[in-house]
């Protein structure tokens, strides 16, 4: 997106300060459906995987084989918990490199046999604990990036709730991503964005306006491919009717994607990164 | 990500218990032995401190002036401006804070690229420079980082990277987040085509550029006492309420994790930097690089390098005499 009119004219005609927020909320609305969720309807039978085959196993991240529509596709997704015991055991969906690494793993095992990769966002971010640095947050977090961008296998990302920052990001790297209609994506939660910019953490619904983390946003600025809609009032108040939705996107770009030669797809996939940012020359 | 931007450089180094002095202090003081400098004997240092050997922070240009042949640097890309697609407001409007930065640094944004000598092998360099927004990566920090690439593919030589960010630039949202990606996409068209890529990691180098490009090289050196992490103390300490050891993402804590390859002090990096250019490109013996001939001689004196090298052999037992 090198000429920023079009987002520009785009993001003037959006609607106040409660657009933004309200997105946040739907977001993190505590009975959206998570990873596990979808995999349950997506797949005929699903396999998880454990265990990054180094430190350990990583219950934010879940990786798998799965039976989606006739065919094996390798999923990897964020995973929060829903009650206090799931949220602390799956440490708020907050991956650390052991995380990374699994879905590294996976990535790989089905770029070696040919299955499509499918990942579904949902992260307040990577975990900041000294451990998890200690074993190598950021290295993780650019590697996955990395061996993603040189798949020879289709890949689709999706955004099912919380896409914020390169902890989203390093499972994020496809040739399609969609986000759910009322999700979003930012480089830092809004909180965080405050108290940086503000001083102030409650700063957090103004932070949300401006970092224009919703999907039509980043739609109208080349960072994702396509919206999904979702079940009226949001994907929390049907959750199969939310899979099916998002099942049948995920279809579509398969189906599309198989199409392309593997070189040229993986081409393609690399250009549409390098053709982001805003600048003036 | 950019939760990590503010790092308090003056944590590195300072010891406990200190006396503050802060009345006295100048950008020239150093914060660990409060030595004091001139400016001459700043630059012919290189921001080294010589008692203790203490890296002051070092803008791009100086950077450059420090680490490539005279006359060899040929930046590239140098109209590139940032465009606010989001209109983005907090306390200031961004291009207001784009402006103050310009005048401030005369740089147009946190990197800069070209091609330059050193040691009188060819290579691709991009220099970050924190004094520009936190050496935040927005969308012409990731262009340029895609331009030096390019630029090393297209004249087959290696690319060199000196990082310093406090991670991805808020005020660029979304767009700047995915600058993580497009500089990954830059690494990989460079391994694609054969090109070695060597990260020198500066103090800071955290979030979204330690996440991406500057974790990717196939070399990475850093420098003694830098701060290289995700995720920096304060949001660490904030988030967790860990205990976060006193050495936390220092270059000595990564080294001993098996995170970087060396840690170089600065005096020693230019040398290094060329050696590695040297050995990445095959090692034509017609074509070893020039090497700086009194280097022995200064650390033989334990002049400049005193403090700094002390440090990283302090730490070698602790990998091997475990």
């Amino acid at each position: 997106m090198t000429a920023p009119e079009r987002p520009r004219r785009f993001l003037r005609r959006r609607g106040g300060d409660g657009d933004a927020w309200h997105a946040v909320e739907l977001a993190r609305h505590q009975d959206r459906p998570y990873t596990l969720d979808y995999l349950a309807r997506f797949c005929d039978d699903f396999v998880e995987l454990h265990g990054d085959r180094a430190e350990g196993d990583d219950p934010a991240i879940v990786a798998g084989l799965g039976s989606f529509r006739g065919q094996t596709v390798a999923f990897v997704g964020h995973q929060k918990g829903r009650d206090l015991k799931q949220r602390a055991y799956r440490n708020f969906g907050m991956p650390r490199p052991e995380g990374y690494r699994k879905a590294m793993r996976v990535f790989e095992l089905a770029g070696r046999l040919g299955f499509p990769v499918v990942t579904l966002i949902d992260t307040p971010g990577a975990y900041p604990g000294v451990g998890a640095e200690q074993r190598g947050q950021s290295g993780a977090i650019a590697r996955s990036q990395l061996l993603l961008m040189g798949l020879n296998v289709p890949v689709v990302a999706c955004v099912i709730g919380e896409g914020s920052s390169g902890g989203a990001l390093a499972i994020g790297v496809a040739d399609r991503v969609l986000m759910q209609q009322h999700t979003i994506y930012t480089v830092i939660s809004p909180e965080g964005c405050a108290a940086i910019l503000w001083k102030d953490a409650g700063e957090a619904k103004r932070a949300a306006t401006a970092l224009r983390p919703t999907a039509p946003a980043c739609l109208a600025l080349g960072v994702i491919d396509q919206i999904v809609p979702e079940p009226g009032g949001g994907a929390h108040r049907d959750h199969a009717k939310a899979a099916d939705m998002l099942g049948d996107a995920i279809a579509a770009e398969l189906e599309f994607l198989d199409t392309l030669p593997p070189l040229e797809r993986r081409r393609l996939r690399r250009q549409k990164f390098e053709r982001m940012g805003a600048f003036l020359e | 990500m950019a939760k990590e931007i503010s790092v308090d450089i003056s944590r590195v180094g300072t010891e406990a218990g200190q006396s503050e002095t802060a009345a006295s202090r100048t950008r020239n003081t150093c914060p660990r032995c409060d030595s004091h400098y001139r400016e001459e004997e700043m630059v012919a240092n290189l921001r080294v401190c010589a008692h203790c050997g203490y890296h002051f922070p070092v803008t791009a240009r100086e950077r450059i002036v420090q680490l490539t042949d005279e006359g060899s640097w040929n930046e590239i890309a140098r109209e590139l401006h940032s465009a606010d697609a989001l209109e983005f407001v907090d306390t200031r409007p961004y291009p207001e804070r784009l402006q103050a930065a310009e005048q401030q640094t005369g740089l147009s944004d946190a990197m800069l690229v070209g091609s330059a000598d050193i040691g009188g092998l060819p290579v691709a360099l991009a220099v970050m420079d924190f004094t520009f927004l936190g050496g935040s990566m927005g969308s012409v920090v990731g262009e340029k980082v895609f331009r030096a690439a390019e630029l090393a593919i297209e004249r087959r030589m290696p690319l060199v990277t000196v990082s310093a960010s406090g991670g991805a630039r808020m005020q660029e949202g979304v767009l700047a987040l995915m600058q993580m990606a497009k500089t990954v996409a830059a690494v990989d068209e460079l391994r694609e085509a054969g090109r070695p890529y060597i990260s020198v990691l500066a103090h800071p180098t955290t979030g979204g550029v330690a996440a991406s490009f500057a974790a990717l090289g196939d070399v990475v050196i850093a420098e003694p006492g830098a701060l290289l992490s995700f995720s920096g103390p304060r949001v660490v300490r904030q988030t967790t309420r860990e205990d976060v050891p006193d050495d936390f993402g220092l270059a000595e804590s990564n080294f001993r994790h098996g995170h970087i390859d060396l840690i170089v002090p600065r005096p020693e990096l230019r040398d290094m930097v060329a050696r590695l250019a040297w050995l990445l490109a095959g090692g034509n013996p017609y074509r070893r690089p020039t090497l700086i001939p009194d280097l022995g001689a200064q650390r033989a004196m334990g002049r400049i390098l005193g403090g700094a090298r002390r440090r990283i052999t302090d730490m070698l037992p602790d990998r091997d005499g475990a």
